[in-house]
C-alpha cells in the first residue's frame, strides 16, 4: 500500500468512527456536521473530475450545486402542497422521494453542464474560469429575481424526503446514506482515472495536441468530463439541500463555487480524497475558529494563505510527499 | 392538521428532547448576524437583548450566541446544533427575512418557540402561522403600509416607488400600495445590492411625481439619499425606518435631514422602559440606541415576563404567558394580535441633526393599534 | 421616453463605465505582466474608500481624501505584492485563485475589525455638489460629470505611461516576453511591484471616488469587482484599450437595459411583471454579453492571448 492509500484508508476510518462515536455519546450535531462535511466533500469530488483529472478550473460550480438543490426543492415543494408542477400537456406531480429526486438533479444539472460546457470549452485558461464565472452569476440573478419559488427568501422543505426503510430525519440513518454515496463516487472516480477515458483525458491535460494527433478530440474528451463533474455536483446540491430541508440562492453565489475549489486545493489538487480532507477541515475549522472571535475570517484566510505559499499539494501532499497520483 | 403530523414526526426522528430540567431555567440560542457587511443589525439586536438579561439580574436564564454570517444555511446548521446539541428551549435573533422562512418553521415543528427580534416574512404571518412563533418587531409589511398612510395624510396623489427585486421588496411596494389611495407616477425595482442609483433618479426626475416611497436597507439606502439629495431633485421623500436607523444614519448625513420616515419606535418615546433603556444603552455601549436595539431589548423583556408566571416545561402555560405580552415594551402599548404578530401604534419620524450626531424625532401618527393584514388567514 | 431622459442614461452609462475603467485597468496590467489572477483586487478598492472616509472625517479636505486613498491602496498594494504575490507569479491559476481570495477574507474582516460594522460617511465637497444644466436642459450632477472627466483623463495618462515613458515600454516588454526583459537586465520584480501598486492606487482611488456617492462599507468591493470581471473579459485580458471599450459598454448596457427592458416589457404586461420581470432579465444581461463575446471570440475583443 502506497503511503497515500495508507491516507485514503485512515480518512475513511475517520468518517466512519467520528459518527458512530457521535451517535453513541448522543452528539447529533457532530454527525450533522460530518454530514455536510461529506456533501461538500462530494461537490468537490465532482469538480475534481473537471479540475484535476481534466485540468477545467471552473469558478461556476455553484450553478450545477444550486441546480440540484433546486431539483430537490421545487420537486419536494409541490409533494408538500399536492400542487402539481404542471398539469399540461402532461402531468407531472412534486415528489418527496430521494430516488426520484437525484435523478432529476443529476439529469437537470447533467443537461447544463452539458450546454455550459458546450459553450465555455470554446475557451480556456483565464477566459474558461471567467465564463463559468459569468454563467454561475447569470443563474444567481436568475434565482433570486424569480418570484416562483420565493426569490431570495428561499425554500423551505418541513421535513426530509423518503429513502425506503430508512427515517432520514434521524441523522445518522441519513448520514449513512449520504456516506455511501460518498464512497460510491470516489469508488466511481477511482475508476474513472484509470479508464481509458481518464487516461485520455490526463493525457489531454498535459498535451491537447498530442492527444489530437491520435485521432482523439479533447473538446469531445473535455465536454464529457465537465458533465460528468457537473452531475456530481448537481447530486450534492439536492443532498445539501436536503441536510438543511431548505434551498436559496446562496447555492448559486460565486463564493460558493469559490469554496469547493478551496477544498480542492486545501486537500490536494488531483488527488482522490483531496475534496474530502479539504472539506472535512473547513468545516473543523469553521467550526473551531468560529467560536473563537467574531473575526474569524481573518484567521481562516492567513490560514488558506500559508497552505497556498508553503504547502504545495494540499493537506495529502505534505502527509504523502510529492508523488502525485494522477500526474 | 399536517404541520401536527410534522412535530410528530420531527419529534419521534429526533428522539432526545430535553424535557426534565427541573429547575425551570431556560436556555436560549441566538442567531444572528455577527460577522461580513449586515454585522450592525445583529450586533444591535444582540446588545439590546443582553442588556435586558443583565439588567433582570435573572440568574435561570442562559444564552448561546451563534453568528450566522447572514448565511441561510449556515442558520439552518446552527439552528440543528442549538437544538440537538445545546438542547435550547426558545431560538431568537435572526435579522434577515430569508434566514428566518430557512429557520422557523423547522425550530417551532420541533416544539420550540422562536421569538423574531426583526424579521416578519408574511409567510409566516399568514398561513404559515405557528403558535411557537412569536414576532416582536413587526410584520415586514407594517412600516411600508404606515407610509402609504403617511402619504394620504401628507396629501400626496402621485408616488414613485421604487425597491430591491427580492420577496421582502415586492413585499414593500405591497405594503404601501395597500393603504396609499393616489396614483403611481412609477414603479421600479431595483437589483439587490445596487450601489448606483443614477437611472433611477433620473426617472423619477421624469415622472412628475409629488413624493417618491422607496424600500432600500442597509447600504443601499446610503447610496440612494446620498446620489438623490445630489441630483437636485426635489420630491419629498418617504421611507420606512430601515434606511435611517441610528446604524447608518451617520453614514448618510446631510442627505438625510429632513427625510420623513415611519418606525413602531424611536429613541424620544416618552415612557419610563423607554427612557430608561435609552440612557441605560447609551451608558453600557457608549452609542445610541437602534431600531434593532429596541427590538432586542423588547425580546428579552417579553422572554423574562414569561418566565415570571409560568415554567419553560409546561408548553402551554408558557405559550399563554408569551401572549399576553405582560412586559413593558420601549414602545409603549404592545399586544400580540391572533397570529402572535404585534399590534402597535407606528409613528411617522423625521431626521434631525442634535448637536453633530444625526437622528430621529416623532413627528405623528401614521397608524394606531395596528396590526397586519394576514392574521385573518392565521389559525393555529 | 423622452430624448433628455434617454441622453441622461446614457451619461449615467458612461460614468458607470468610466469607474469600471479604473479598476479594470489595474486588473488587466497585472494580468497582462505578471499573468497574474487577483481576486483581491475589490479589497484595495475598499482600502481606498475607507482611506477617504477616515481622512475626511479628520481633516474635512476631499482632495487630501482622495491622496489619502491613493496612497493607502498603493501602500496596502505594494505591501501585499512583496509579501505574497510575488511568491504566486509562476503558480497556475488555481493557487493565485485560493490565495486572492484568502486575501479578500483577511482585507474584508481586517477593516471591520479597524473601522467596526457600521458604514462610514463620505461625502462629495461643497464645490462640487448639486446639479448643473447641460445643453438641450439637461440636469446633471456636477460630481458625475467630474467622475467622467477624471476616469477620461486617467485612460488618457495611462496611454501615454504605456506608450511613451520608459517604464511604459518595460511595461508592454514584460506583457511580450518576461523573461526576455530580465534577461536583458530590467529590475524584473521591482517593475512588478511598481505595476501592481499602480493598478491598487487606480481601484483605491475609484474607490474614494465612488465612496462619495455610496456607502463606504465592507465589502464593497466584490461586486465591483466582478463586474471589472466582466470588463476585462469581454476587453481581452492584458489590454489597456480592450479594457476601456469593456468598460464603456458593460456601463452602458447594464445602465440601459435596466430603464429599456421594463419599459419594453410594459407594452405586452402589467407594470409590476414588467418591472420585475425587466430588471431581472437587465441584472443577467451583461453574463450574457460575455459569454456572447467570448463564444464569438474566445479571447475578448482585443486580447491577444488565453
Amino acid at each position: 500500500m502506497s503511503r497515500e492509500t495508507q491516507i485514503n484508508s485512515l480518512i475513511m476510518v475517520g468518517f466512519i468512527l467520528v459518527p458512530l462515536w457521535a451517535w453513541m455519546t448522543d452528539e447529533p450535531f457532530i454527525i450533522t456536521l460530518t454530514t455536510k462535511a461529506a456533501i461538500l466533500a462530494l461537490a468537490g469530488i465532482g469538480l475534481n473530475i473537471a479540475l484535476g483529472l481534466g485540468g477545467l478550473v471552473s469558478l461556476g460550480h455553484a450553478a450545477f450545486f444550486g441546480i440540484g438543490g433546486y431539483a430537490m426543492g421545487i420537486l419536494a415543494s409541490h409533494a408538500q402542497s399536492y400542487d402539481p408542477i404542471l398539469e399540461t400537456p402532461f402531468l407531472i406531480e412534486g415528489t418527496k422521494s430521494m430516488i426520484v429526486i437525484w435523478l432529476v438533479a443529476m439529469i437537470t444539472s447533467g443537461l447544463a453542464a452539458l450546454a455550459i460546457g458546450a459553450l465555455s470549452l470554446r475557451t480556456s485558461g483565464v477566459y474558461f474560469i471567467m465564463i463559468t464565472l459569468a454563467f454561475g452569476q447569470m443563474f444567481f440573478f436568475f434565482s433570486i429575481s424569480w418570484p416562483a419559488y420565493g426569490g431570495e427568501d428561499g425554500l423551505s422543505i418541513y421535513v426530509r424526503n423518503n429513502f425506503p426503510g430508512l427515517n432520514t430525519l434521524d441523522p445518522i440513518q441519513f448520514y449513512i446514506i449520504v456516506f455511501v454515496i460518498m464512497a460510491l463516487a470516489l469508488f466511481l472516480t477511482a475508476r474513472l482515472a484509470k479508464s481509458p477515458f481518464g487516461l485520455a483525458l490526463n493525457a489531454a491535460r498535459q498535451s491537447a495536441t498530442r492527444v489530437e494527433t491520435i485521432g482523439l478530440s479533447t473538446y469531445g474528451l473535455r465536454l464529457l468530463a465537465f458533465t460528468l463533474s457537473g452531475m456530481i455536483t448537481g447530486l450534492a446540491g439536492a443532498l445539501f439541500a436536503d441536510l438543511n430541508r431548505f434551498v436559496s440562492p446562496t447555492m448559486f453565489s460565486w463564493q460558493t463555487s469559490g469554496e469547493i475549489i478551496v477544498f480542492i486545493i486545501l486537500g490536494g489538487t488531483a488527488r482522490l480524497f483531496g475534496p474530502v480532507v479539504g472539506a472535512a477541515l473547513f468545516i473543523l475549522l469553521e467550526h473551531i475558529l468560529g467560536g473563537l472571535s467574531d473575526f474569524w475570517h481573518i484567521y481562516l484566510g492567513l490560514l488558506l494563505l500559508l497552505i497556498v505559499l508553503f504547502a504545495r499539494g494540499g493537506i495529502i501532499g505534505i502527509l504523502a510527499g510529492r508523488e502525485v497520483a494522477h500526474d | 392538521m399536517i404541520r401536527k403530523l410534522v412535530a410528530a414526526v420531527a419529534l419521534s426522528a429526533i428522539g432526545t428532547i430535553s424535557l426534565a430540567d427541573g429547575h425551570g431555567g431556560v436556555k436560549v440560542g441566538m442567531i444572528t448576524t455577527l460577522s461580513g457587511g449586515g454585522a450592525g443589525l445583529g450586533i444591535d439586536v444582540r446588545d439590546g437583548f443582553m442588556l435586558a438579561i443583565a439588567q433582570s439580574g435573572n440568574e435561570n436564564i442562559e444564552v448561546i450566541i451563534e453568528d450566522d454570517q447572514r448565511k441561510p444555511d449556515v442558520a439552518v446548521q446552527l439552528a440543528d446544533k442549538l437544538i440537538q446539541s445545546e438542547k435550547v428551549d426558545v431560538l431568537t435573533g435572526i435579522i434577515w427575512s430569508n434566514l428566518a422562512m430557512a429557520v422557523v418553521p423547522g425550530a417551532v415543528a420541533q416544539d420550540k418557540f422562536y421569538l423574531s427580534p426583526n424579521a416578519g416574512p408574511s409567510a409566516l404571518a399568514g398561513r404559515g402561522c405557528h403558535p411557537n412563533y412569536f414576532n416582536v418587531a413587526w410584520q415586514n409589511d407594517n412600516l411600508h403600509e404606515a407610509a402609504g398612510a403617511y402619504a394620504n395624510t401628507a396629501g400626496y396623489s402621485n408616488s414613485f416607488i421604487l425597491a430591491p427585486n427580492y420577496p421582502a421588496g415586492q413585499d414593500a411596494l405591497t405594503g404601501y400600495k395597500r393603504l396609499y389611495e393616489g396614483e403611481l407616477a412609477g414603479e421600479l425595482f431595483t437589483e439587490l445590492g445596487q450601489t448606483d442609483y443614477a437611472s433611477e433618479i433620473a426617472q423619477i426626475r421624469a415622472s412628475g411625481a409629488d413624493s417618491v416611497f422607496f424600500f432600500l436597507p442597509g447600504g443601499m439606502g446610503i447610496s440612494f439619499l446620498k446620489q438623490y439629495a445630489d441630483s437636485g431633485v426635489d420630491i419629498p421623500v418617504v421611507g420606512p425606518a430601515f434606511s435611517f436607523d441610528q446604524g447608518i444614519l451617520q453614514a448618510v448625513g446631510d442627505a438625510a435631514v429632513g427625510v420623513v420616515n415611519t418606525s413602531q419606535w424611536n429613541k424620544d418615546l416618552d415612557n419610563p422602559a423607554n427612557v430608561a433603556f435609552v440612557e441605560s444603552f447609551q451608558a453600557e455601549y457608549g452609542r445610541l440606541p437602534s431600531l434593532y436595539a429596541s427590538q432586542g431589548f423588547d425580546t428579552a423583556n417579553l422572554l423574562l415576563s414569561a418566565m415570571e408566571t409560568a415554567d419553560i416545561n409546561d408548553q402551554d402555560a408558557f405559550r399563554a404567558a408569551l401572549q399576553a405580552a405582560n412586559f413593558q415594551s420601549t414602545r409603549g402599548d404592545f399586544a400580540f394580535g391572533p397570529n402572535n404578530h404585534p399590534i402597535q401604534n407606528i409613528y411617522v419620524r423625521e431626521v434631525i441633526k442634535e448637536g453633530d450626531i444625526y437622528t430621529n424625532k416623532i413627528i405623528g401618527t401614521a397608524l394606531e393599534s395596528h396590526g397586519d393584514a394576514y392574521a385573518a388567514e392565521c389559525s393555529f | 421616453m423622452s430624448l433628455i431622459l434617454l441622453a441622461e442614461q446614457v451619461l449615467n452609462g458612461l460614468q458607470l463605465g468610466v469607474m469600471l475603467f479604473l479598476m479594470a485597468a489595474g486588473l488587466t496590467l497585472v494580468f497582462g505582466v505578471m499573468g497574474l489572477i487577483n481576486l483581491a483586487h475589490g479589497s484595495l478598492f475598499m482600502v481606498g474608500a475607507f482611506a477617504a472616509a477616515a481622512v475626511a472625517g479628520a481633516t474635512g479636505s476631499f482632495l487630501l481624501a482622495l491622496a489619502a486613498a491613493l496612497a493607502a491602496a498603493a501602500a496596502a498594494g505594494a505591501l501585499v505584492e512583496l509579501l505574497i504575490i510575488r511568491r504566486l507569479y509562476d503558480r497556475d491559476h488555481l493557487d493565485q485563485v485560493l490565495a486572492t481570495f484568502a486575501l479578500i477574507l483577511i482585507f474584508s474582516e481586517g477593516t471591520r475589525w479597524v473601522f467596526g460594522s457600521f458604514p462610514l460617511y463620505l461625502s462629495i465637497p461643497e464645490y462640487l455638489s448639486g446639479p448643473i444644466t447641460l445643453p438641450g436642459g439637461i440636469q446633471y450632477p456636477l460630481y458625475r460629470l467630474t467622475l467622467i472627466a477624471v476616469g477620461l483623463l486617467i485612460a488618457v495618462g495611462l496611454f501615454l505611461l504605456i506608450s511613451r515613458t520608459r517604464l511604459g515600454i518595460q511595461i508592454r516588454a514584460g506583457e511580450n516576453d518576461r523573461e526576455m526583459i530580465a534577461a536583458l537586465g530590467v529590475d524584473i520584480s521591482k517593475l512588478y511591484t511598481i505595476v501592481f501598486a499602480l493598478g491598487a492606487a487606480l481601484a483605491g482611488l475609484a474607490g474614494a471616488l465612488v465612496g462619495a456617492i455610496q456607502s463606504v462599507q465592507v465589502g464593497m468591493g466584490e461586486p465591483v469587482l466582478i463586474l471589472a470581471f466582466v470588463v476585462i473579459v469581454i476587453g481581452g485580458i492584458g489590454s489597456i484599450k480592450g479594457a476601456l471599450i469593456g468598460s464603456i459598454l458593460v456601463g452602458l448596457t447594464d445602465t440601459l437595459a435596466g430603464v429599456l427592458l421594463p419599459l419594453l416589457f410594459s407594452q405586452f404586461m402589467s407594470t409590476s411583471a414588467a418591472a420585475s420581470t425587466g430588471s431581472a432579465l437587465a441584472s443577467m444581461l451583461i453574463y450574457i454579453l460575455m459569454a456572447v463575446v467570448l463564444i464569438m471570440k474566445p479571447t475578448g475583443l482585443f486580447g491577444a492571448r488565453a
